[in-house]
């Protein structure tokens, strides 16, 4: 396809983290055999289920906090320009440089820039997925620039030569015992003596990161939010290494997807009520660093922003489509995906996995280089419920399915797809009968309400393994 | 063509449909509620920070009788708050406040429905790197700085200050999800609520 200049275009090839090796379905038949994965999976997404289903039911306003978040959004992307420009603006008055970046390639040659007029050959990172879609680090090595990543379980996934398989929690498929393999095979100066005990674990990797975040002069970021009235930016986290990284270093610099813009100060008041909920299922996360280009005498002194395409302008141009830009990378709907329980985030082959990822990464890439990814899914619809800005994934699944090309050679696909459609229309009529129930005053035994829902629906259609690995066993 | 012209360009094509968003329904919870000191408390210790009620006098003894060596003040910390070990900071050097017992600051706001307390670098609070570094962080409160919710918090702070929202210490769930207290940031938070 030729790209026309000023045309919106899908991320490019032969960079970045948005393209898997090998389809879904080829790519989730080794996950379904790991028993291991499934249960460390299986765990983790329903305890995580389980405390977001209650501090979500301690809200009385958590559908009007999602209303007001999904039209925020809608409200950006209309107004995506102006509130651009007006971003920029005030970065820059408030002594910020702003950079752009129209996809991978730019964005990694930008940053790499920037930390080699800094001088350093090391720069910290906090977890971001801008950064992780577009490549960055293996960009940085390749300049001979080595990068930090300082969240646990980025730690973990990099320390393990591994990739993320959750966005929230990307090492979730390793448990307490491989983790303190990885640690005694890989981590310089560790204690011999190390225990799989998580406290322990989390000791050792303060004492191993300590000494890089004091002596590294450079940090590289994400953003979850950038305020274009007032060009403030914020990032939210637990473990405290966000901060570590926004405030100790000389140079700052920020990679961040052109979605993530809102328009007023005030909007913060919903996704900060939103996110921590949806995400890990907290009232509030322990840290969130926000902060206005550059304080004198206060944190870095040289603040970069870069704003990222990669592909978004693409997604934008399909009004169908485009509601997937809403995405505030809460991972709720990836805890709550009954494909994603038993798959895992690494089939996806993108770094976005679960429902959103089965959207996002063939719309930023163009259908036809992730053709598998939107019949990852049972359309069962937990993925629209849990969603705290209300993406309706399973309609942008159906969209997605009738724009993906059906050259000969996906045609067994699109049958084996099809074998599993049929399935759900089973399930659906299974979770109709739970709700009935639930009406009638049989609560479900998952969460409470409002998530009582879906989970109800969870609980009774557990897919059925047998048939699941049959589907796949038949391609 | 810049790239910014390019991105610029692409999107305004994408956009070319010319959508229209309707007005932002805002009807949750606005700011105004009263705040609640009990439901501070409570959240505060759900994410096991710890809290100590005590008048001004107090203070100094109390951060004493808990912590054994340097504590980190910034330059704006009444006096009268002040431990007999307090170290005014007065642009001390990273590997300084890394050594020290703990920091003691006051707050800017905190939000009983979340438990969370923002600091935003006022003068008695200080730049950030004072309350990350040390393990302990003791945080004076006075009851009229609690609001209800995220939005009063939102409609008071200053977006131009470097703004922390802390919600008791750091804190991990990376391993099997279990939550372990005290990762990077201090792993033991204090919050001192002024009986006024
Ligand atoms: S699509 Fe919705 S639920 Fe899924 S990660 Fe994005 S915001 Fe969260």
């Amino acid at each position: 396809m030729t790209t026309f200049l000023g045309m919106p275009a899908t991320a490019p090839r032969g960079v970045g983290n948005l393209r898997g090796e090998q389809t879904f379905p080829a790519a989730a038949h080794d996950a379904l055999a790991d028993s291991q994965l499934r249960r460390n999976l299986r765990h983790a997404t329903t305890t995580i289920r389980g405390k977001s289903g209650k501090v979500i039911a301690e809200l009385p306003d958590w559908q009007p906090l999602r209303d007001a978040g999904s039209a925020i959004k809608t409200d950006v992307l209309a107004r995506l320009p102006e509130l651009l420009e007006q971003l920029e603006e005030r970065v820059t008055a408030a002594g910020g440089v702003v950079h752009w970046a129209a996809d991978a390639n730019e964005a990694n040659a930008i940053v790499t820039r920037l930390v080699r007029e800094t001088g350093s050959d090391r720069v910290i990172k906090v977890k971001s997925m801008a950064t992780q879609e577009i490549g960055l680090n293996e960009a940085l090595e390749e300049a001979g620039i080595a990068a930090v990543e300082t969240d646990l379980a980025e730690l973990i996934v990099q320390l393990g030569h591994d990739k993320p398989s959750h966005i929230l929690v990307p090492a979730i498929h390793r448990n307490r015992a491989e983790i303190r393999e990885i640690f005694l095979r890989e981590m310089p100066g560790v204690d011999p003596a190390l225990t799989d005990d998580p406290p322990v674990l989390a000791a050792a990797a303060r004492r191993y990161l300590r000494e890089t975040f004091l002596s590294t002069t450079v940090a590289i970021s994400g953003a979850n939010f950038a305020i274009a009235d007032t060009g403030t930016l914020a990032v939210v986290e637990s473990e405290g290494n966000g901060r570590m990284c926004l405030t100790l270093p000389d140079t700052l610099i920020t990679v961040m997807g052109i979605e993530k813009v809102l328009p007023t100060w005030q909007d913060l008041e919903v996704f900060l009520q939103l996110l921590p909920r949806a995400s890990t299922g907290e009232r509030m996360n322990p840290y969130t660093t926000m902060w206005t280009g550059v304080t004198p005498g206060d944190g870095p002194q040289n603040f970069h922003l870069v704003l990222l395409d990669n592909g978004r302008s693409a997604v934008l141009s399909d009004p169908a489509g485009r509601s997937a830009l809403h995405c505030i990378r809460c991972s709720a709907c990836l805890n709550v995906c009954p494909v994603y329980e038993r798959a895992g985030g690494h089939a996806y082959g993108s770094v976005y996995p679960g429902p959103i990822g089965a959207v996002l990464s063939p719309q930023l890439t163009g259908i036809a280089d992730n053709a598998s990814l939107p019949y990852a899914s049972s359309l069962c619809g937990a993925c629209f419920d849990a969603c705290p800005v209300k993406i309706d994934i399973p309609s942008l699944l159906v969209h997605l399915r009738n724009e993906a090309p059906h050259p000969r050679g996906e045609r067994a696909a699109m049958a084996a797809a099809a074998r599993i459609m049929d399935r759900p229309r089973v399930y659906a009529a299974a979770q109709r009968a739970a709700k009935l129930a639930r009406i009638a005053g049989r609560r479900g035994r998952g969460l409470p309400p409002p998530l009582s829902g879906w989970t109800a629906g969870r609980d009774l259609p557990e897919f059925p393994e047998q048939t699941f690995r049959d589907w796949w066993a038949s391609r | 063509m810049s790239s910014k012209d390019l991105i610029l360009g692409r999107v305004r094509a994408a956009l070319r449909d010319a959508p229209v968003a309707p007005p932002v329904p805002r009807e949750y919870r606005p700011a105004g509620r009263p705040a609640s000191l009990d439901v501070l408390v409570d959240r505060l210790l759900d994410y096991k920070a710890e809290v100590h009620r005590v008048r001004q006098d107090e203070i100094a003894t109390t951060v004493a009788g808990l912590v054994d060596g340097a504590v980190i003040v910034p330059p704006g910390l009444p006096r009268a708050w002040r431990p007999a070990a307090a170290v005014p900071d007065d642009g001390l050097a990273p590997d300084r406040i890394a050594a020290a017992a703990a920091v003691l600051t006051a707050a800017a706001v905190a939000v009983a429905e979340t438990g969370t307390i923002v600091l935003d670098a006022a003068p008695d609070q200080g730049r950030r790197i004072i309350t990350l570094l040390p393990d302990v962080h003791f945080c004076v409160l006075r009851p009229a700085q609690v609001v209800a919710a995220v939005p009063d918090a939102v409609a008071r702070l200053d977006p131009r200050r470097p703004l922390t929202w802390i919600s008791g210490p750091s804190a991990t769930s990376d391993i099997e999800l279990n939550r372990v207290e005290g990762v990077h940031g201090p792993r033991h938070l204090h919050v001192l609520l002024l009986d006024e």
